[in-house]
């Protein structure tokens, strides 16, 4: 998700090195403008900052054991990255997965190539690399063993962890074979041979077992908050409760005579635009977690607000509603839609709101840092390694190359993991310690309060259906606090990359169309959430659909493909869309054929059109993010006082060529779950500039008991390696909060415009 | 104070304010990492352990009110990590950041004691104080119902 390479805006400056050099000028291009003439453009991993590095002699390792370690350079947040990374290396080496173990690399760019886990690029941008470096180190073992016994190279084959020659009936298992192997250069990139899909043995097989799962389920696994070191001391921080708040004075004499309490420590807050840094306040340390806790309860601190201490969730909807029914800056126009409105057989108009929404990982952010002779080390759940270390070394004054992150397993990232400011926090803290290691945890309460919020939005949509019902006109206007405003002084508009997630791409086939940005500001720190602004575009987008079916009388799913239309490949570059997620827009077309494709497959495999019971209803929606095609039918049950049951989701979904297959299947699953919170539960508001939630009880998250009883995910086949890779991890999200009200809609008629939903199915 | 604990068999005597949560005293003071913290609140079971075999939040038991029980976390629910629960977690690869699969482990071990063969319901109602962020439900849900088809089955 991070903005770092966005064709057509000078906001590819936006590198965690230099960070703001360019961005006030970029922001004010939005998605419109061409691609820089003077910079080579360079799209999927070739385009992130330090690109890709193709090594197997760093990523691989055999032991003479037989032992094959290889690096997963990629944060483990629970999308399965550990085991689909070493899966794929192991089949094109050959390798036997029982003698398959994962090394976790700490953030090294320089090493490892781009190292940012997010945006679903994982398997995207390093499926291909991964495959010739397997087959790279399956060549030299090949080679070494030819050697060995003196034939050429072609009368021997890798096999199952050893390498084989038939007419001999000689074999040497890939122990045997490593330190000769390891000698040989490296196959040129013409000369590595890799396998015909129909041998491969895990990729696309779906039934590798998860490679942490012992750990997991035995207590064993080791995440950011469980790192131990000797001597270490632990703390907490109070932070400003008002983003650009600052300490005015605070007492900590009680907090001093608490048992286990240290020390008392400030964090000097960072101006904004603070990008990772972090917000300030007074940090606590003490000899046990719990101490810390209870000290700062002791601290009486008073904050200056500062300029946001007025910020209230009510007010800034309505400033919000306003925005949007004014014009704003266009975006993306085709043809001459005011007077197809005003001509148009019916009109129908139509505002949706989505509040802020908190990341509330299981594991909330914490890290371990030390400092020992000018070195720091660091131990942390993160989502970007690279970035952890930069901003270290710039807060504490350390060279980048003396300091070291290592990357633990993360409780859930979504997001809130790649930016790494609890890890400076951790960091200073250790400097003002004199180096001793601090764990650094933040309680609920500060994730709650403190988190980089998903944006706030409105959306307002306008439409004209002529008299058979056919849609001729569509007007949305987007307006929402842009994630530029952590990097830039108060930009008030959604970037290129922003627009480019489902509002510019939006893929109906509507004769006259304008698409505008009105402005907005943010108030507090506004971050990546799973699969970001697709989560109101698509939501406006999938909602609107289904009202402009209702208006013309006609079938919603009918009425959706007819609205996709026939199956095209745009450029995205032709409809005046920068961002394709960063992909090759001439590689990565936008393709209406598989949008349609998901549409048919969750509708045939949830038995669209049967008869249900009175107060159930089937609710369908389809969106394209991160260059994946994601259809969900949702089938509700509206009870009592308006709640839901949900009986059964059905997800279907083409991300391309499928590597881990149980794993596509987990992340669509989590999806689903995650989508149906955020729709019925989910909200962060403020009131005089402080959140209103604080912990579970108030910011509340789906339970298994009002999870779906059933979901089944299905997957579009397809055996060509060679056609490029979706993502997997965030675009299941965007269509189930519109197709679980589409669902109420079929259900009562009642149509839900403002999530959460709650009880406003009643 | 000096208060005596028992855990996973094995006793272990700290030097903590005796209100210090169990949470706490499990983490950071003797360094077991399994049992989670989620929220402090009783709100996500991320921190359940047994208490004399019945599932609690550690975070909202004080020290000194488990003195004397028999205190198991996921490092003790079995001596190999094959719990029936463990093994059927495994073979249905429910976790996906596994963070909250220590909790929902321990509290469906306790589910399984009381209810060997829980139904649909039952399930919903001792599992829905156990948060899962990921979404992991549908297969804890077959996860459960297989361990407790294998341990009916042992029995």
């Amino acid at each position: 998700m991070t903005p770092r390479r966005m064709p057509g805006e000078a906001i590819a400056n936006i590198s965690r090195r230099g960070l703001l050099s360019g961005i006030a000028a970029g922001s004010l291009i939005l998605a419109i403008g061409l691609p820089a003439q003077a910079e080579e453009e360079k799209f999927a991993g070739e385009g992130m900052a330090n690109g890709l590095r193709e090594d197997p002699k760093i990523f691989i390792a055999i032991a003479e054991d037989g032992t094959v370690s290889v690096i997963s350079h990629r944060s483990e947040m629970g999308q399965g990255i550990r085991t689909s990374i070493p899966m794929v290396v192991a089949d094109e080496l050959e390798a036997d997965w029982a003698k398959v173990k994962v090394v976790q690399a700490p953030g090294d760019e320089a090493k490892f190539g781009n190292q940012d886990t997010d945006g679903s690029r994982s398997m995207r941008h390093h499926f291909a690399v991964l495959r010739r470096m397997g087959a790279a180190a399956r060549q030299m073992l090949e080679q070494s063993a030819a050697a060995e016994w003196g034939v050429p190279v072609g009368e021997v084959e890798a096999f199952n962890h050893a390498v084989l020659h038939k007419a001999s009936g000689r074999s040497l298992d890939y122990g045997a074979l490593a330190k000769a192997a390891a000698e040989l250069p490296v196959p040129a990139a013409d000369q590595i041979k890799l396998k015909d899909p129909s041998k491969f043995r895990y990729i696309g097989k779906g039934e590798t077992r998860l490679i942490d799962g012992f750990d997991i389920t035995t207590g064993r696994a080791q995440y950011g908050i469980d790192t131990r070191l000797d001597g270490m001391v632990y703390a907490v921080v109070a932070r400003p409760p008002v983003f650009g708040g600052t300490v005015k004075s605070f007492d900590d004499s009680e907090t001093l005579k608490f048992p286990g309490v240290l020390k008392v420590v400030t964090i000097d807050p960072t101006p904004a635009p603070a990008a990772f840094q972090p917000l300030g306040g007074v940090a606590v340390i003490a000899t046990n977690t719990w101490a810390a806790i209870r000290g700062r309860e002791l601290l009486k601190i008073t904050w200056d607000d500062g300029p946001h201490a007025t910020y209230s969730s009510e007010e800034h909807k309505a400033t919000l509603e306003a925005a949007v029914r004014q014009p704003g800056t266009v975006v993306r126009e085709a043809g001459e839609t005011d007077a197809a409105l005003a001509g148009a057989a019916k009109r129908v108009e139509a505002e949706y709101y989505i509040p802020h929404l908190a990341h509330a990982t299981m594991e909330p952010p914490a890290a371990v840092v030390r400092i020992v002779d000018g070195k720091c080390e660091a131990w942390s759940c993160v989502q970007s390694p690279q970035a952890t270390r930069d901003n270290l070394a710039q807060r504490l004054g350390i060279p980048v190359e003396n300091v070291t992150v290592n990357v633990t397993l993360l409780g859930g990232g979504f997001g809130r993991k790649s930016k790494p400011d609890y890890v400076v926090e951790a960091g200073l803290l250790s400097q003002a310690m004199g180096g001793t290691p601090v764990k650094l945890t933040w309680t609920r309460e500060d994730d709650i309060t403190n988190d980089y919020f998903h944006a706030v939005s409105m959306e307002r949509l306008e439409g004209g259906i002529d008299a058979d019902g056919k849609a001729v006109a569509w007007l949305h206007r987007s307006a929402a606090p842009t994630i530029m405003s952590i990097f830039a002084p108060d930009p008030k508009q959604e970037a290129g990359w922003e627009m480019g997630m489902g509002l510019v791409d939006m893929p109906f086939d509507i004769p006259n169309l304008r698409i505008e940005n009105p402005q907005a500001t943010a108030h507090t720190r506004i971050g990546w959430f799973r699969s970001v602004y697709n989560i109101p575009h698509a939501f406006a987008v999938q909602s609107f659909a289904n009202e402009l079916a209702a208006a013309a009388g006609r079938d919603p799913k009918d009425y959706l493909l007819e609205l996709i239309g026939p199956p095209r490949k745009i450029n995205t570059r032709d409809i005046s869309v920068a961002w394709n997620y960063g992909e090759d827009p001439a590689l990565y077309l936008l393709d209406t054929g598989r949008l349609r494709g998901v549409v048919e497959m969750a509708a045939k495999a949830s038995g669209w059109g049967r008869e249900l019971p009175a107060g159930r209803g089937l609710g369908i929606a389809a969106h394209r993010s991160f260059v994946t095609y994601v259809a969900a039918v949702v089938e509700v049950e509206v009870g009592e006082g308006g709640s839901l049951t949900i009986p059964k989701v059905d997800i279907a979904v083409d991300c391309g060529p499928r590597i881990n297959l149980d794993r596509i299947r987990s992340q669509m699953e989590g999806a689903v779950v995650m989508g149906i919170s955020l729709a019925t539960l989910g909200e962060i508001t403020f009131k005089n500039g402080r959140t209103e939630q604080t912990n579970f009880d108030t910011f509340e998250v789906t339970r298994i008991d009002a999870a779906p009883k059933e979901i089944n995910v299905h997957i579009a086949a397809t055996d060509d390696y060679e056609q490029p890779l979706g993502g997997v991890g965030e675009p299941g999200v965007p269509p189930i909060a519109p197709a679980l009200t589409n669902a109420i809609f079929a259900a009562t008629g009642k149509r839900i415009r403002s999530l959460p939903i709650r009880t406003q199915a009643a | 104070m000096a208060i005596t604990l028992r855990i996973n068999d094995v006793e272990h005597t700290v030097d903590v304010d005796g209100d210090t949560p169990l949470l706490w005293v499990i983490r950071d003071v003797l360094g077991m990492t399994g049992t989670k913290f989620g929220c402090g609140l009783a709100q996500c079971g991320a921190c359940t352990v047994h208490l004399d075999g019945t599932a609690v939040r550690s975070c909202q038991t004080a020290a000194a009110d488990a003195v004397g029980m028999k205190i198991t976390t996921i490092e003790g629910l079995s001596p190999d990590g094959n719990h029936p629960l463990q093994i059927a977690w495994r073979d249905h690869n429910v976790p996906q950041c596994g963070y909250c699969q220590s909790g929902q482990i321990m509290q469906a071990a306790s589910l399984l004691k009381d209810t060997p063969n829980p139904t649909d319901s039952d399930i919903d109602a001792a599992m829905s104080g156990n948060l899962c962020r990921c979404g992991t439900y549908t297969r804890i849900r077959a996860a459960i119902k297989q361990a407790a088809t294998t341990m009916v089955g042992a029995q």
